[in-house]
């Protein structure tokens, strides 16, 4: 019996040991600084001397703060843009190479889509300004050819934002097909036999068994794209520093230069603050109705 | 009459038929060119000579195959030490990922101790938490303990992932549990469990998460830009900006240039091991 025990204490003990550098890791680098930054919300901190206690000042302000709202309404019209062409683009995608095709030719579509997944926002930031560049670009060029005139894609604030969109979206919706392919393969096929001897046409097969069938990730996929395009910082940093004006300045981007453009580290983390909450939400709504995407194989 | 009906609703079915997957294809042609074509000009751009770059109408073809431009971004950024950089950076997180990660999963999965259970949710809760969340106290610790513009300063936060416990841990699931007891039947204590039997049949998994996890810290931007700030710290994102800034709109073929090197050789590594990646990503809905 004490063999037994020893056994248990020394299986205990390991477990310890072996979580013991990720728990270490989550409380310094996760949970405390979360803590800190819910501190820092209620102060006011310019890094050089103590934080000063204010009370909710920080987000008493937020409402006025013309860059904040102006960050926030951006972040919402860029999330549901973003979140709309994804899912459309990357369910058609999907749908597309579940078609019959030789696997060479299917390899090359998933494989082209899948592409800019593994780029640096980085590089398609650069490369897309290029593109977009408003004398000298080709996508310009190209629409000049069907009669467009030349759209000032990033030099105007009317169309800033959606260049910014545009280009998230070729870097993303790869992603999306990625989820979308899968769970389409777990639809049982006999369920499209059935529907078409009873002759459903390919519309309402897609709308009467696709869509339903795969719901959970459309779900799924929804509320990670919302949560994760919420945060976009990159592109719209790259392609545009948040101009012109505050046409393309989002959520995480006025954070950032409030906590180290202007060294209000207060303040951002009451925005910070914010960000969190939202992202906290959406994955709770997740947790909740997406349960039926959590399968243990 | 009736057969000849259906035959005939049978002919439209399938003409009907073809022409919707014709339909399929051509869009699906039009998105992969779409995708294809910025690279196709970026790399018809990196070879052309500099004061060329911005012709119209576009060539889609190399013209001049000025390969100088590739030596010229060595001359203008250090490249070679940006490549330097971010293979060090990434490659102790990944390591550092893959050690910690596993271990966790491992005790997470499979080994028994009090309050397991409520430490892998507390644990799992950091994953709603954004980087950037966080990033202003993160800051103001590596500024406290001397580590800003240090490379220690992306590793030492990145060196276990919550994310990666999670993937893991599912992986390892699904490693049959009479494997582990037959070693445990021969006397082996539970750390000779993990690296005989679960870190070899767990390596499909522990793959997954090394592949995602270089993709994303290979290609992160937010992190460095806060925390590095001289030149020779760099790593290739910031590199490629700062070569774009350098060479203003005058100079496009370089940066092309650049972005070719930062990008090509990675891709091609990543794309021959895509099947991990799309597992890993169709497994959890996240990126590293």
């Amino acid at each position: 019996m004490s063999g037994m025990r020893a056994m248990r204490v020394r299986e205990a003990l390991t477990g310890y040991l072996f979580i013991l550098p990720t728990l270490v890791g989550f409380l310094v680098f996760a949970l405390g600084p979360m803590l800190f930054s819910a501190y820092l919300s209620l102060h006011e901190w310019e890094i050089f001397s103590p934080p000063k206690f204010v009370g909710l000042d920080n987000f008493k302000f937020l409402p006025e703060d013309t860059r904040f709202t102006a960050g926030f309404v951006n972040t919402l019209k860029f999330v549901i843009a973003v979140v709309a062409l994804n899912t459309t683009l990357a369910l058609g995608a999907a749908v597309g190479l579940q078609t019959k095709m030789p696997v060479v030719l299917r390899n090359f579509f998933r494989t082209s889509y899948f592409l800019p997944v593994v780029m640096s926002m980085t590089s398609v930031a650069i490369i897309l300004s290029f593109l977009f560049h408003k004398e000298f670009g080709i996508v310009n060029y190209y629409l000049g050819l069907v009669g467009i005139e030349k759209v000032p894609w990033l030099a105007s604030s009317s169309y800033a934002l959606s260049s910014v969109v545009l280009a998230t979206v070729w870097k993303t919706f790869g992603f999306d097909m990625i989820l979308f392919s899968a769970a389409l393969n777990n639809v049982p096929r006999h369920f499209y036999e059935a529907a078409e001897i009873d002759g459903a046409s390919a519309w309402q097969r897609f709308w009467r068994i696709t869509v339903p069938q795969i719901s959970p990730s459309l779900f799924f996929a929804t509320v990670i794209g919302i949560i994760s395009h919420f945060q976009v910082f990159d592109a719209a940093y790259l392609m545009t520093r948040g101009g012109p004006g505050d046409a393309t300045r989002t959520l995480v981007m006025t954070i950032y230069e409030d906590a180290f453009g202007s060294l209000r580290l207060g303040y951002g983390s009451a925005m910070a603050m914010i960000l969190f909450v939202i992202v906290m939400v959406l994955t709770i709504l997740q947790f909740k109705w997406g349960q039926k995407l959590v399968h243990y194989q | 009459m009736a057969t000849s009906q259906t035959y005939s609703r049978i002919n439209r079915f399938s003409a009907q038929r073809a022409v919707g997957r014709m339909v399929i294809y051509a869009i699906m042609v039009v998105i992969a060119l779409l995708v294809i074509l910025p690279l196709v000009w970026t790399f018809a751009t990196s070879l052309r000579v500099p004061r060329d770059s911005f012709t119209l109408p576009p060539r889609w073809i190399p013209t001049d195959w000025k390969w100088s431009n590739y030596a010229d971004v060595f001359d203008s950024v250090p490249f070679g030490t940006y490549v330097f950089n971010s293979l060090k950076v990434t490659s102790l997180i990944v390591i550092g990922q893959v050690v910690t990660c596993s271990m966790a999963a491992y005790a997470f999965a499979r080994l028994r101790f009090p309050f397991k259970n409520a430490l892998f949710l507390l644990l799992m809760s950091s994953l709603m938490i954004p980087v950037f969340v966080t990033i202003i106290p993160v800051f103001a610790l590596v500024r406290a303990i001397g580590l800003v513009d240090n490379h220690a300063s992306l590793v030492l936060p990145s060196v276990t992932s919550a994310f990666g416990v999670f993937l893991l841990r599912q992986f390892f699931m699904t490693i049959p549990t009479e494997l582990d007891e037959a070693a445990v039947i021969d006397g082996a204590p539970p750390w000779e469990v993990f690296v005989r039997v679960i870190v070899p049949l767990g390596a499909p998994g522990i793959a997954v998460l090394a592949i995602l996890s270089f993709n994303g810290f290979w290609n992160e931007y937010f992190r460095p830009l806060i925390f590095l700030n001289s030149f020779d710290n760099f790593t290739i994102p910031l590199g490629l900006v700062a070569l774009r800034g350098f060479m203003g709109t005058g100079n496009i073929a370089i940066v092309a240039a650049g972005i070719m090197m930062a990008t090509v050789p990675v891709m091609v590594v990543l794309m021959t091991m895509q099947r991990y990646l799309i597992e890993g990503i169709a497994m959890t809905g996240l990126k590293g």
